[in-house]
């Protein structure tokens, strides 16, 4: 024990050791700076193309304005007309029509994720043909889902054997909107499907053991053990498909341009019509519609944070 | 480096090149390929004839043209560019963005000025607030296009009164053929039905007077014209589905003869005959007149030429302006374009159906530029919404008409 205390090296006081530097501000800082200007490009970037343009809209849907003249400060009026204007009313209900028919690509998906989900030759290429839909275009998908519904294309002689010659789903406004919607649904279930696909494959094969022990069979097994373990997957399924249901812009654009007169329109449609579209130009009022869809959309987004922040601090 | 030096170069010295008098910047949307090669001819003779003038072209593409024009207006104005007369110009007329070329109308002393001598009948949709701001170019007449075979197959001839009219739609629907074809998808075709029945029930004044917003939606004598429009509608004379087709997909229906007749601009022309239609089993025929007495109005929506406000040359401008108004030249250009020359010295090639229009237009009491073109943009795509939505359902008529008029009195505030 002795030698150990009598070490030279450690008699020698530890504050001669160190060699105090003249610190600059920025040596003291420095850990609380650099995160910032890591984000400095990323921040301006986002000021400058997210947050500037949503109080810019904000303020153009209090002015009448057609993009050429100059605006007129008309305060509330955009959002009073909005209150009294069918067509708004009709588009807030396809929205919603969207938002809870979207929802069916997240079952649908992980049906088919669980059924693919085999090890048997081929399945490689199966699994890729069935992602395929997502790969393609929207605008694709739009034009050929036209085709079909057109009562002279491919649909046709199964509708005459329903004894529904001549039925054009698009030209009927009650039931248009669905039937762009199914089109729509059509990639989004491949999207779903792939993060399925993912999820299952890092299933914790010793938990599913565990619970073949212990007597887990068939849909228990399924619904005690598994889907738990997909909750990241289905999370992000319901995130995406939210999303995808929210900005259902391109499927109306291309198969009905919110026609039959205006029942096949959504929010995202309806601002595009009035603001930008060939006889729109009314800039105040398309803000205004975009404000009200802003609104939907940060409900939903808030609570996404907040759902977020909540796993984050569990530590999930 | 060295490189990018030369480029930038390039482009400074491009930018310096086009601000040079003798320049003369057009920005077009020429696309389709008949108004392209009409036009490729009337660049390449108007420098033949000015070679002190170097015309650059910037073109658009057609759909594009209309969002990019508010654009290239009010940032960085051509010399020249094309556009449409009536309505469609007013918003750019208002902003101050067209120049007035009220001059070369008017004989000024430019060479070949004076354009109101052969484009007297063309000067109104060119005129805002006594002024005239462009010149017109070309026109084409609308009416009723139909198939003559099947018209002789059910011993019908054609109709010049509603009750012809109306009879001969009888016969053809007994006889299993659809009697009129539509496609009303992108709407504009339901408003060359209304403008017709409009023009033809209560005249060419009321029909601007319409879209120029001082008669409401509500009055009698537009619920005159749906009464005329419900004789067609409610035996279901119009194609079915007509909602989920644009207007090139309601012509095969014709082309088949499962329907006969289809109330159309010319251009359409060129499609029936791509379908296999000949002038042995194509007719035109003018919209028959329904009040009688009412001097017969057509419709022929007009191609226009503008010079912007912020051109850097408008003297060559103009001068290209009057050159695109001759006689020749728009004879020359039509018999490309397969449309109406709007100089009355011109003349046209021996086609039925051109000759029909141009007899025809040259005898009209006035022309309509069309309905979205006469009446403003938002109540024109409003309108033409409620149009469709009355062909579908002719019940809601009260309801749309209502609508209508809220709009109306909302746009002409």
């Amino acid at each position: 024990m002795g030698w150990f205390s009598t070490t030279p090296f450690l008699n020698v006081p530890v504050s001669t050791q160190i060699t105090y530097r003249k610190s600059s501000w920025w040596k003291l800082n420095q850990q609380r700076l650099t995160p910032w200007i890591f984000l400095f490009p990323g921040l301006l970037l986002f000021l400058v193309y997210v947050i500037w343009p949503i109080f810019n809209s904000l303020y153009i849907s209090l002015l009448q304005w057609d993009g050429l003249s100059p605006a007129i400060y008309v305060g509330l009026s955009n959002y009073i007309e909005l209150l009294d204007d069918e067509y708004f009313y009709i588009s807030l209900m396809n929205n919603l029509k969207w938002l809870i028919l979207f929802m069916l690509a997240v079952p649908i998906g992980l049906g088919l994720a669980i059924f693919l989900n085999q090890t048997i030759f081929g399945i490689r290429l199966i699994k890729s043909l069935f992602f395929f839909p997502f790969v393609i275009s929207q605008v694709v998908i739009g034009i050929i889902f036209s085709w079909f519904y057109n009562p002279r294309g491919v649909i046709g002689p199964f509708l005459d054997k329903l004894g529904l010659s001549n039925y054009a789903i698009l030209a009927d406004e009650n039931f248009a909107t669905y039937g762009i919607i199914f089109a729509g649904i059509y990639p989004q279930i491949a999207y779903c499907m792939i993060l399925y696909l993912t999820g299952l494959n890092n299933l914790n094969t010793d938990q599913i053991e565990a619970g073949r022990m212990d007597g887990a069979k068939g849909f228990s097994l399924f619904k005690n053990i598994i889907l738990p373990q997909l909750k990241p997957a289905t999370f992000l399924a319901i995130v995406v498909t939210v999303i995808g249901s929210l900005r259902s812009f391109d499927m109306v654009a291309i198969m009905t341009q919110g026609g039959p007169y205006g029942s096949t329109n959504v929010l995202a449609y309806y601002m595009f019509e009035t603001a930008l579209s060939e006889y729109g130009y009314r800039m105040g009022y398309g803000s205004a519609i975009a404000a009200v869809l802003f609104t939907i959309m940060m409900f939903y987004i808030l609570f996404f944070i907040y759902r977020m922040y909540q796993s984050e601090k569990k530590g999930l | 480096m060295k490189k990018i030096i030369a480029t930038l170069t390039a482009i400074l010295a491009m930018g310096f090149s086009s601000s040079f008098a003798g320049t003369l910047v057009i920005n077009t949307d020429l696309t389709d390929p008949a108004p392209k090669a009409a036009f490729e001819w009337a660049f390449n003779k108007f420098q033949e004839e000015n070679p002190d003038v170097t015309i650059e072209v910037n073109n658009f593409d057609h759909e594009g043209y209309k969002q990019a024009i508010r654009n290239f207006l009010t940032t960085s104005p051509p010399d020249v560019f094309n556009w449409y007369a009536g309505n469609r110009m007013l918003p750019f007329v208002r902003a101050g963005l067209v120049e007035d070329v009220s001059d070369i109308w008017s004989d000024t002393g430019w060479v070949d000025g004076n354009l109101t001598e052969g484009m007297s009948h063309a000067k109104k949709p060119m005129t805002i607030g006594g002024k005239q701001w462009g010149i017109p170019y070309t026109y084409y007449q609308w009416g009723v296009y139909y198939r003559k075979d099947i018209f002789e197959a059910n011993g019908i001839s054609v109709p010049t009164t509603w009750d012809e009219f109306v009879a001969a739609c009888a016969t053809l629907k007994a006889a299993g053929v659809t009697p009129i074809t539509i496609g009303s998808k992108y709407l504009w075709t339901t408003a060359g039905v209304f403008d017709y029945l409009n023009l033809r029930t209560n005249g060419y004044e009321f029909h601007m007077a319409l879209t120029k917003g001082e008669i409401p939606y509500t009055d009698p004598r537009v619920h005159a014209v749906f009464d005329k429009w419900d004789e067609l509608v409610k035996p279901g004379y119009f194609l079915e589905n007509h909602a989920s087709l644009a207007w090139q997909e309601a012509i095969p229906p014709m082309i088949n003869g499962e329907a006969a007749m289809y109330v159309m601009g010319n251009f359409s022309v060129a499609l029936f005959k791509e379908g296999g239609l000949t002038n042995d089993n194509l007719g035109f025929f003018q919209f028959p007149e329904i009040t009688p007495g009412i001097p017969m109005a057509e419709e022929a929506p007009t191609d226009t030429m503008h010079i912007a406000s912020g051109a850097k040359n408008k003297t060559d401008a103009k001068r290209f302006l009057i050159f695109l108004s001759r006689a020749d030249v728009q004879e020359e250009m039509n018999k490309t374009l397969g449309q109406l020359p709007v100089n009355s010295g011109s003349k046209v090639d021996p086609d039925p159906f051109l000759e029909a229009g141009l007899n025809m237009l040259n005898n009209a009491y006035a022309m309509a530029q069309f309905y979205d073109r006469d009446a403003p943009a938002e109540m024109a795509s409003e309108g033409m919404k409620g149009f469709q939505e009355y062909m579908v359902n002719p019940d809601r008529r009260d309801k749309i008409l209502e609508r209508l008029e809220k709009v109306r009195q909302r746009v002409y505030k």
